[in-house]
C-alpha cells in the first residue's frame, strides 16, 4: 500500500516544529522583537495560496469571486512581507556594539 | 509553466532560507545576513508561484499591481513608524496574516478546481478540514490582533474587560466551530463555511477583551503563534512546504515567546489567557500604606549627586520609559557618567515593555551598544556591588515582595534585585502601584530616593543638565 502524501507533509510540519523549537531556543532574547517582526514577514508567504487564487480567473472574467478575494489577500500579505523586512532590517541596523571601531 | 516536483523542490528551498533567517537571529551580528535570506526565500517562492501556475495573461498584471500597492503600503509604515509604536505595528501585521489566511481559504473553498482540491460541492474531505481549520485560526488571529492592536494603541482601555460566563461563552463557541466543521464536511454547504468565519472572528474578540494591558507581551507572542498555525493550515489545503514548515516554525517561534513571558511573570499561560489579573482590587491597601510609611523623595540635582559620586550605576528601564519616549535623553545621561569612568549597565526584566525584547530595541534605538544591556540572570547578581541603581519606567519587575510574601500576587515571579543596591533611584509619577495592584515595598526602604516627575525625560533631562 502507498502512503498518502497527506502524511509526507505531516512528517515535514511536525520535524519543522521541533527545528522551530530550537532555533527559536538559540535567538538572543534582545532580539525577540525583530524575531516577532520577522516570523510576521515569513508568515505572508501565504502571498503563494492568494497568488495561485488570484491568477485562477479565467481569461474572460479577471475579478469573479474567488479571484478578488486572492487580489485582497495579495495586498495584505504584501503589506505585511514589505513591511515586516523593512522594518526588522531597520531595527537590526540599531544593533550596534561598543563604539570601538567607530572613529 | 514549471513542473510540480521542480516547483515544490524550490519551495523547499525557501522554507529552508526561512529556517536560516531565523537562525540568523542568535546573534546582532549575523541578524542582518539573516533577514536578507528570509528576503530570498521570499522572493523564491512568489517568483516560483508565477512560474508555476504560469498564466500570463492580464491577470498578471493586476496581481503585479496588487503586489506594488501593498508592498508600497508596507515599506512607507516600516520607513515611518517611530520605534516605540513597534508593540502595535507588530499586532497589526499579525492582524493582516490571519485576514490573508482567512481570504485564501474563502478564495480555495470558492474555486477549489484552481487549487487542485476537486469540484465546488465535492472539495476532497481533508482538504476541507485543513481550510476551515485554516479560516478559523486565521480569523481569530486577525480580530485577536485588531483587538490587541486597539488596547496598544490606547485607543481601547488597557484595563481587562471581564463579565459573568464569558468563559462559558468562549467555551460554547469553541465547541459549535469543530460541530460546524463536522457538518460541513457533510452537506459541503458554504452558509456554514461563512458562520465559521463569522463565529471565529468573535472568539477572537472575546478571547483578548479579558486580558490587560501588561500581559500583553503574552498576547502578542500568542497571536504570532497563531498566525503560524493557521499559514501552516493553508499550506496543508495548497499542498505547499514552503508555507507548511513556515507556519510550523512561526507557531513554535510564538509559543516559545509566550511560554518565556509567562515564567518570566511565574503564572501558567492558562492564568493569563483567562484574564483578568491586575485591577483595584488592592487600592484600599496600597492608600493606608503609603500614610503609614514615610517615603524619602529627592530631585534631579540629588539624583545626579548621588550618581557622581558613585563608581558603578544600573540602569533599569520599564514600560514607563517607552512611554516617555525617555530613552535618548536617557543615553545621554549615561554618556555624561562614563566619562566620568563610571561603570554603567542595563538590566532587562523579559516581561518589560509590551512585548518581548520591547526595551532593548528602543535602547538599540538610543544608540546605546547591545553589550551594555543584560538580560536578567546575567547581571542580577551585580546589584549587590553595585553603588546606584536607576528604576525608569519599570515598577512590578523590581519589586522585593515576590521573593518575600507568598499571599502576594506576583509571589514567585523572577524580580531584579534592585534593593541589594547601595541607593535606588526611582523615576516615577507618584506611589501609585504597578499594573498588578502591589505596593511596592521598594519605595519605603531607607537607601531609595523617589524622583516624583510627570515626565520621565525631563526628569532624565533635568539630571542629565545638573551632572555638568
Amino acid at each position: 500500500m502507498e502512503i498518502d502524501p497527506f502524511i509526507f507533509r505531516l512528517s515535514i510540519f511536525v520535524l519543522s516544529i521541533f527545528v522551530g523549537y530550537y532555533v527559536v531556543w538559540s535567538v538572543t532574547p534582545s532580539l525577540h522583537t525583530p524575531l516577532m517582526s520577522v516570523t510576521n514577514a515569513i508568515s505572508s508567504v501565504i502571498i503563494v495560496g492568494a497568488i495561485i487564487a488570484a491568477l485562477a480567473g479565467n481569461n474572460n472574467i479577471i475579478l469573479d469571486k474567488s479571484s478578488s478575494f486572492g487580489f485582497l489577500a495579495i495586498i495584505l500579505a504584501a503589506v505585511n512581507i514589505f513591511g515586516g523586512f523593512l522594518v526588522t532590517q531597520r531595527m537590526l541596523q540599531m544593533y550596534k556594539k561598543k563604539k570601538k571601531d567607530k572613529k | 509553466m514549471i513542473s510540480v516536483n521542480l516547483s515544490a523542490t524550490f519551495y523547499l528551498i525557501s522554507g529552508i532560507l526561512f529556517i536560516l533567517a531565523l537562525r540568523g537571529l542568535s546573534s546582532p551580528e549575523t541578524s542582518r545576513q539573516g533577514n536578507l535570506l528570509g528576503i530570498m526565500g521570499m522572493l523564491i517562492a512568489v517568483i516560483v508561484t508565477f512560474l508555476s501556475v504560469g498564466n500570463f495573461s492580464i491577470s498578471l498584471a493586476y496581481v503585479l499591481l496588487s503586489l506594488v500597492l501593498g508592498g508600497s503600503i508596507g515599506a512607507y509604515i516600516a520607513f515611518r513608524i517611530p520605534m516605540t509604536a513597534m508593540p502595535e505595528l507588530v499586532a497589526g501585521f499579525h492582524s493582516l496574516v490571519g485576514l490573508a489566511a482567512v481570504f485564501v481559504a474563502i478564495a480555495a473553498f470558492l474555486n477549489p478546481i484552481a487549487f487542485n482540491l476537486g469540484d465546488v460541492g465535492s472539495i476532497k474531505l481533508a482538504s476541507l478540514i485543513e481550510m476551515s481549520i485554516g479560516a478559523s485560526v486565521g480569523a481569530i488571529t486577525f480580530s485577536g490582533s485588531i483587538i490587541a492592536f486597539l488596547k496598544l494603541k490606547g485607543v481601547m482601555s488597557g484595563s481587562p474587560i471581564t463579565f459573568k460566563g464569558q468563559h462559558y461563552l468562549n467555551l460554547l463557541f469553541g465547541i459549535s466551530i469543530f460541530l460546524l466543521v463536522y457538518f460541513l464536511c457533510k452537506s459541503q454547504s458554504s452558509t456554514l463555511f461563512w458562520i465559521i468565519i463569522l463565529i471565529s472572528f468573535l472568539i477572537g474578540v472575546l478571547l483578548i477583551i479579558p486580558i490587560g494591558g501588561a500581559d500583553m507581551p503574552v498576547v502578542i507572542s500568542m497571536l504570532n503563534s497563531y498566525s503560524g498555525w493557521a499559514a501552516a493550515g493553508i499550506g496543508f489545503t495548497l499542498e505547499n512546504t514552503a508555507l507548511i514548515i513556515t507556519g510550523a516554525l512561526v507557531g513554535s517561534s510564538g509559543a516559545i515567546l509566550s511560554y518565556i513571558m509567562c515564567k518570566s511573570m511565574n503564572r501558567s499561560f492558562f492564568n493569563v489567557i483567562l484574564g483578568g489579573f491586575g485591577g483595584e482590587a488592592t487600592d484600599d491597601a496600597t492608600k493606608k500604606n503609603v500614610e503609614k510609611k514615610p517615603v524619602k523623595s529627592g530631585n534631579a540635582e540629588d539624583a545626579a549627586f548621588l550618581m557622581k559620586n558613585a563608581s558603578s550605576v544600573i540602569i533599569v528601564p520599564g514600560y514607563g520609559m517607552a512611554v516617555a519616549q525617555a530613552q535618548h535623553a536617557l543615553r545621554e545621561m549615561v554618556d555624561k557618567l562614563k566619562k566620568q569612568d563610571i561603570k554603567v549597565s542595563y538590566a532587562i526584566h523579559p516581561v518589560a515593555g509590551r512585548m518581548p525584547g520591547h526595551m532593548n530595541v528602543l535602547l538599540a534605538e538610543a544608540n546605546v551598544p547591545y553589550d551594555e544591556v543584560f538580560e536578567l540572570e546575567d547581571i542580577n547578581n551585580d546589584f549587590a556591588n553595585s553603588d546606584v541603581a536607576f528604576v525608569i519606567g519599570a515598577n512590578d519587575v523590581t519589586n522585593p515582595i515576590a521573593k518575600t510574601d507568598p499571599n502576594s500576587p506576583i509571589f514567585g515571579m523572577p524580580v531584579l534585585d534592585v534593593e541589594k543596591c547601595k541607593s535606588v533611584l526611582f523615576v516615577k509619577r507618584s506611589l501609585s502601584p504597578g499594573y498588578a495592584g502591589v505596593d511596592n515595598e521598594l519605595f519605603y526602604k531607607e537607601n531609595t530616593l523617589m524622583l516624583f516627575a510627570d515626565a520621565k525625560k525631563k526628569m532624565t533631562e533635568d539630571i542629565v543638565k545638573n551632572l555638568d
